[in-house]
């Protein structure tokens, strides 16, 4: 049994050595790949793949699966900004998000500032999904609040705006928080601007007092702490370019689908 | 196809022109090579899968907990944990824990600098932590994955591979088959049946990996999707939910690294040159 007598045996460290050994010559070249503007943009061309595929299959209309009160879990868990420490947001906190309004402009025929009482007092939509974060972990929670396409036709929309950018009120480390939709989304019968959860006001973490559900889309597209949402004609003319704060910090894709 | 020579016989002394194929089944060593769409398959599926395991093994450090069900998160009870407490790295399976510092949870880089990660380097794509960057490795070698096999899947059904070397004879199914064959692999012994390319336990396998487990994982990720999960609702639905199906997700990748051990392995105890040359050039000239 012992390794000085029969030295063909491998020791388990010599096994897990040699192995690293060999997948390191493998890995050195996928991390020199990886750093190839070329293969990278070959890499990128699944997310375009990925986006016509679930389209196609999807149409408009198809909705996230809804579930019911006895499927909601302990919690949804708070990811990326936890509790934003932006003066102005802590003012805001600090008087119970009374004079909060969330502004919707651009390529719209009326912007216009809606007061959050406003936006809480009209007509109210409830649906249980699933938040599926890009990390790899689900919450099932109730959210409550308007439907998107309803304040999107009170501002009346032009036709030359083809994508949404939400503004939030949170910056991280490499700037504020931002996101974008297309208009297929935005029009979805589950995206909303969602003031509750689980019968109660947004908690901070969840995004107070005011966040994007878009159903059918990884976590990080459902921007928190929304104060300004504006109609563009490109998302890639806003911020870093990549349409979100995760797509131009961390090289996320924009399309969040899978 | 290859046996016209053989077909003659060298001990007739007048050759007559070749009227009648020989109607008994000749005893004669399998050929062991395939048709070019397998062999092409063969490897772009191990290029493929490959990649696919190490950019997922990163995709997993981003949150090295499973579960069973619809949902699951940090609040929620995990059946399997890779993480680490104070300098030791450990496994935690159905709440039962065993330390693996070194190998899963902590690990020393190329520099010798002790790491917090599931997952080690060595084993991801890339190397150091990068869930944006594994995402993009993952769904490129997916497409390829996933259409590689429906190609390879819809020319066996045409060109004959699956009649006539995989699918399982009736007399295969026999548990007295069965069990003979499985006896001869413990003993080493891979012999194939007159006019076979594989024995039953091979076939079974086979069948077992392209057939089961290998769309299995399409299904399982695609699961995993929002996307797909608004569109059909059924891939999530029919394994009781998303982070079932990111379990089993895990499960498969696994049984399929396990597969390709044992695939390797038997390769070389049995004819390692011939195998390889069978599912590279192809045909003996």
């Amino acid at each position: 049994m012992s390794d000085t007598k029969s030295p063909i045996i491998l020791t388990r460290r010599a096994l897990v050595g040699s192995l690293a050994v060999a997948s390191g010559g493998l890995l050195s070249g996928c991390d020199a790949l990886n750093s190839n503007r070329g293969w990278r943009d070959t890499l990128l061309l699944a997310e375009k793949g990925n986006m016509a595929l679930q389209r196609t299959i999807q149409g408009s209309r198809r909705r996230a699966r809804e579930y019911s009160e006895r499927d909601i879990g302990r919690s949804v868990p708070a990811n990326g900004t936890r509790a934003p420490t932006d003066a102005d947001y802590l003012k805001q906190a600090a008087t119970g998000f009374s004079d909060w309004t969330l502004t919707i402009d651009g390529l719209v025929e009326t912007p216009t500032r809606f007061a959050l009482g406003q936006i809480r007092s009209m007509p109210k939509q409830t649906q249980i999904t699933r938040h599926d974060c890009v990390e790899g972990w689900s919450a099932i929670g109730k959210w409550t609040g308007v439907n998107l396409a309803h304040l999107l036709d009170k501002v009346q929309v032009k036709d030359s705006a083809r994508y949404l950018v939400f503004h939030c009120a949170d910056t991280l480390r490499a700037g504020p928080y931002y996101e974008s939709i297309d208009m297929e989304d935005a029009r979805h019968p589950q995206t909303m601007m969602a003031w509750a959860l689980n019968d109660e006001l947004l908690p901070i973490g969840n995004g107070a007092p005011l966040r994007l559900r878009v159903e059918r889309h990884l976590g990080y597209k459902h921007a928190k702490y929304v104060r300004r949402i504006e109609a563009v004609a490109d998302y890639r003319l806003a911020y870093g370019g990549g349409g979100g704060y995760w797509e131009d910090a961390a090289g996320y894709e924009w399309y969040a689908g899978i | 196809m290859t046996d016209m020579i053989a077909a003659l016989d060298p001990a007739d002394p007048a050759p007559v022109p070749v009227a009648e194929p020989p109607l008994a089944p000749r005893v004669q060593e399998p050929d062991h090579s395939h048709a070019r769409t397998t062999r092409l398959w063969h490897w772009v599926n191990l290029v493929a899968l490959i990649t696919l395991f190490m950019s997922g093994l990163m995709i997993f450090n981003a949150h090295p907990r499973l579960y069973w069900g619809e949902y699951g998160n940090r609040d929620e009870p995990a059946w399997l944990v890779i993480g680490q407490q104070g300098p030791r790295g450990f496994l935690e399976i159905a709440g039962s824990r065993i330390d693996t510092t070194g190998v899963l949870g902590r690990y020393e880089d190329g520099e010798g600098q002790m790491r917090s990660r599931a997952f080690p380097g060595w084993a991801t794509i890339p190397t150091d932590y990068n869930l944006a960057d594994a995402r993009h490795w993952h769904f490129f070698f997916a497409w390829i994955f996933a259409f590689g096999l429906l190609f390879f899947m819809v020319f066996s059904l045409f060109n004959g591979h699956i009649r006539t070397m995989i699918a399982m004879r009736r007399a295969e199914w026999h548990p007295r088959a069965l069990w003979r064959t499985i006896v001869d692999h413990a003993r080493f012994d891979f012999h194939t049946a007159p006019g076979e390319a594989y024995n039953p336990l091979q076939k079974l396998s086979y069948i077992a990996v392209i057939f089961v487990m290998l769309p299995l994982m399409i299904v399982t990720g695609l699961a995993m999707s929002p996307g797909t999960d608004a569109a059909l609702h059924f891939p999530s639905m029919m394994f009781g939910g998303r982070q079932t199906a990111r379990s089993l997700h895990f499960i498969i990748a696994f049984s399929l690294v396990g597969f390709l051990i044992l695939h390797v392995a038997l390769v070389i105890v049995h004819k390692p040159l011939t195998l390889l040359r069978g599912m590279t050039i192809g045909h003996r000239r």
